[in-house]
């Protein structure tokens, strides 16, 4: 028995110290951002230098670079808003396909989730000619769209297989009381399938966020996303690795909020509902 | 459907009655709520894949707008022949077996060490996931400037720490620039190969494995004939769904080596030919080629998700 505690003990420690292995870039990472230039430029690294706001002051933009602030209000307008239009789009469809299905609801399905393997680079020639003809490029309503499209087959997988548990003897139940739809979808459907639909949101939204390869062709300077902003910082500038620490961070600090935030149904969305 | 196209249908639809204008005003408004999602889809996605099909039947330089004209598939001959865009080729299915492989590895074994209960495993199981929901460029500026830094890199950093001056400091992107863009791409990859498997260790029948138990088998028998066997689907999910993502990677490539020291993959090759070389016509016929080697990985991927899909339902 004891063999078995100690056992179990050696495992769990070996699970931390994995935690603790992959997070550590990432703690480097913040703790740099922290550092004065010269301190974060040591070899071997100071662990124990003072700390101070430079970095952060620095990104945004005291020190006299591009201000990341248009760049962060073009992401959050394509994220956010992308996110609303797949909601619109995707909720009657997954309606469609769970509550109320059409015949042959998992061959629409299965068609959505084809479209999401078609790569990027599939269509990225046409659009960008076509944003070139049209004046939409360096527009970020573009983005919106392709945003939209990018995740559309994700969140109608994601709400079909939310709605789906939705038990089919309440809905019928509240029918031979004479609930009319809005009723049964506000008092029946929302509160079971509200949750799942959050969790999609966010997922939609750290998609959005995190795309680089559309941004980077089809935006300038007024529609450039804060992806395209860090990659100013793909090129040594001198000193700076506290100002790229305190930028990575702070760019990714909605990601990591929505994803700690969706942690539960994060497997769900990124294997397309085929894992709950 | 009309009576006539009924009568000469298989007889699998003869179950649903003919049905007059009513029925089918009501099948439409069953499908109405579909279309605005599906019409979407298709005019966003499809039309300009079938785009780039035809653009890559031309010979077409952005530069030279004047000098376009049919070429066959000559684009595609110049693809499979030109050297950098072979290599390319080699260097995609090189980047994305090799992460896949090892994150779906390393994952295995993380996520059984957070199957068994211990003290602080939801904290741990967030510590692994941390590296997941890092903006992907801002992963791939963390590897190229605050680790793999010749100068002050943490690596070397550690190495100095370790081995007094006299330590190695290598400048680890140019003298392996594919294994630094593959240890990048498995650190984000790994907590995702995690999840998918800790979801399919939660799912196994935990009646059989005591039984198991009680007869006397070993861990590793449990694993071997149990656990493995249960995980195969997950697996193949993760290692599927990865090559999907893994793939199509640009932000990793274009961050950490801008393409260079050949590590081009063929998503930057695509990139770049249009977008620096403004050859539309072999941009295309690269483009064609990604979409065909992802509709091969997508065959896979779509029978597995649909067999897991299948098997939800049952069970629902």
């Amino acid at each position: 028995m004891r063999n078995v505690r100690v056992k179990g003990a050696g495992l769990g420690l070996a699970a931390w110290l994995a935690g603790i292995v992959f997070f550590l870039p990432l703690a480097w990472m913040a703790l740099t951002s922290f550092h004065s230039e010269e301190d974060a430029a040591t070899n071997p690294p100071s662990l124990a230098a003072s700390l101070t706001l430079d970095g952060y002051r620095d990104f945004f933009g005291a020190g006299g670079g591009a201000s990341p602030w248009p760049s962060l209000v073009n992401s959050t307008v394509a994220s956010v808003v992308s996110t609303l239009c797949v909601l619109v789009l995707a909720l009657p469809a997954a309606y469609a396909l769970s509550i109320r299905p059409v015949k042959k609801w998992t061959d629409v399905l299965f068609f959505f989730l084809s479209t999401k393997m078609l790569p990027v680079v599939a269509g990225l020639l046409p659009l960008y000619l076509f944003a070139r003809n049209t004046g939409l490029l360096d527009n970020i309503w573009l983005l919106v769209i392709l945003y939209t499209s990018m995740n559309l087959p994700i969140a109608v997988w994601m709400m079909q297989s939310f709605l789906a548990e939705v038990p089919k003897a309440v809905i019928e139940a509240a029918q031979i009381d004479g609930a009319r739809l809005p009723t049964i979808l506000a008092r029946v459907v929302a509160p079971i399938a509200l949750p799942g639909i959050a969790a999609t949101s966010l997922i939609c939204f750290i998609f959005s966020w995190n795309e680089l390869l559309f941004a980077r062709v089809l935006t300038g300077v007024v529609a450039q996303t804060a992806p395209v902003f860090l990659t100013g910082f793909i090129t040594s500038q001198g000193l700076f690795l506290a100002k790229v620490c305190a930028a990575s961070l702070v760019i990714s600090l909605p990601v990591l909020a929505a994803g700690f935030a969706a942690q539960d149904k994060l497997v769900q969305g990124l294997s397309l509902g085929a894992v709950k | 459907m009309t009576a006539t196209a009924t009568s000469t249908a298989p007889v699998t639809h003869a179950r649903v009655p003919a049905p007059g204008a009513p029925g089918r005003l009501r099948a439409w408004a069953t499908r109405a709520p579909l279309l605005p999602a599906l019409v979407f889809m298709v005019a966003v996605t499809q039309l300009p894949f079938v785009a780039t099909l035809v653009i890559s039947f031309f010979d077409w330089n952005a530069l030279y707008p004047d000098a376009r004209g049919f070429a066959g598939f000559a684009n595609y001959s110049e693809v499979l022949t030109d050297p950098d865009l072979r290599k390319s080729v080699l260097t995609t299915i090189l980047l994305t077996a090799s992460v896949v492989l090892a994150s779906l590895v390393i994952g295995l074994g993380l996520a059984l060490l957070l199957d068994r209960r211990f003290k602080g495993r939801g904290f741990v199981r967030t510590l692994l996931i941390a590296p997941f929901l890092l903006v992907p460029v801002a992963a791939a500026l963390l590897w190229k400037h605050v680790l793999y830094n010749p100068e002050y890199g943490l690596f070397n950093g550690l190495l100095h720490w370790a081995g007094g001056d006299s330590a190695p400091q290598p400048d680890w992107i140019s003298h392996t620039p594919l294994l630094a863009i593959e240890a990048s791409l498995v650190w984000q990859w790994t907590p995702f190969m995690m999840l998918i498997l800790l979801a399919g260790l939660q799912s196994r029948d935990t009646e059989l494995i005591e039984a198991a138990r009680m007869d006397g088998a070993s861990d590793w028998q449990v694993f071997r004939h149990l656990t493995l066997p249960h995980l195969r689907r997950y697996l193949e999910l993760g290692a599927l769904l990865g090559s999907i993502y893994i793939v199509q990677n640009f932000d990793a490539v274009f961050t950490l080596t801008s393409g260079g020291l050949g590590t081009a993959n063929l998503p930057y090759t695509v990139y770049q030919s249009f977008y620096q070389a403004h050859e539309n016509g072999l941009a295309s016929a690269a483009g064609v080629l990604v979409v065909i080697g992802s509709l091969i990985i997508a065959t896979f991927a779509l029978r597995v998700v649909s067999s897991l899909f299948r098997e939800e339902a049952s069970r629902a």
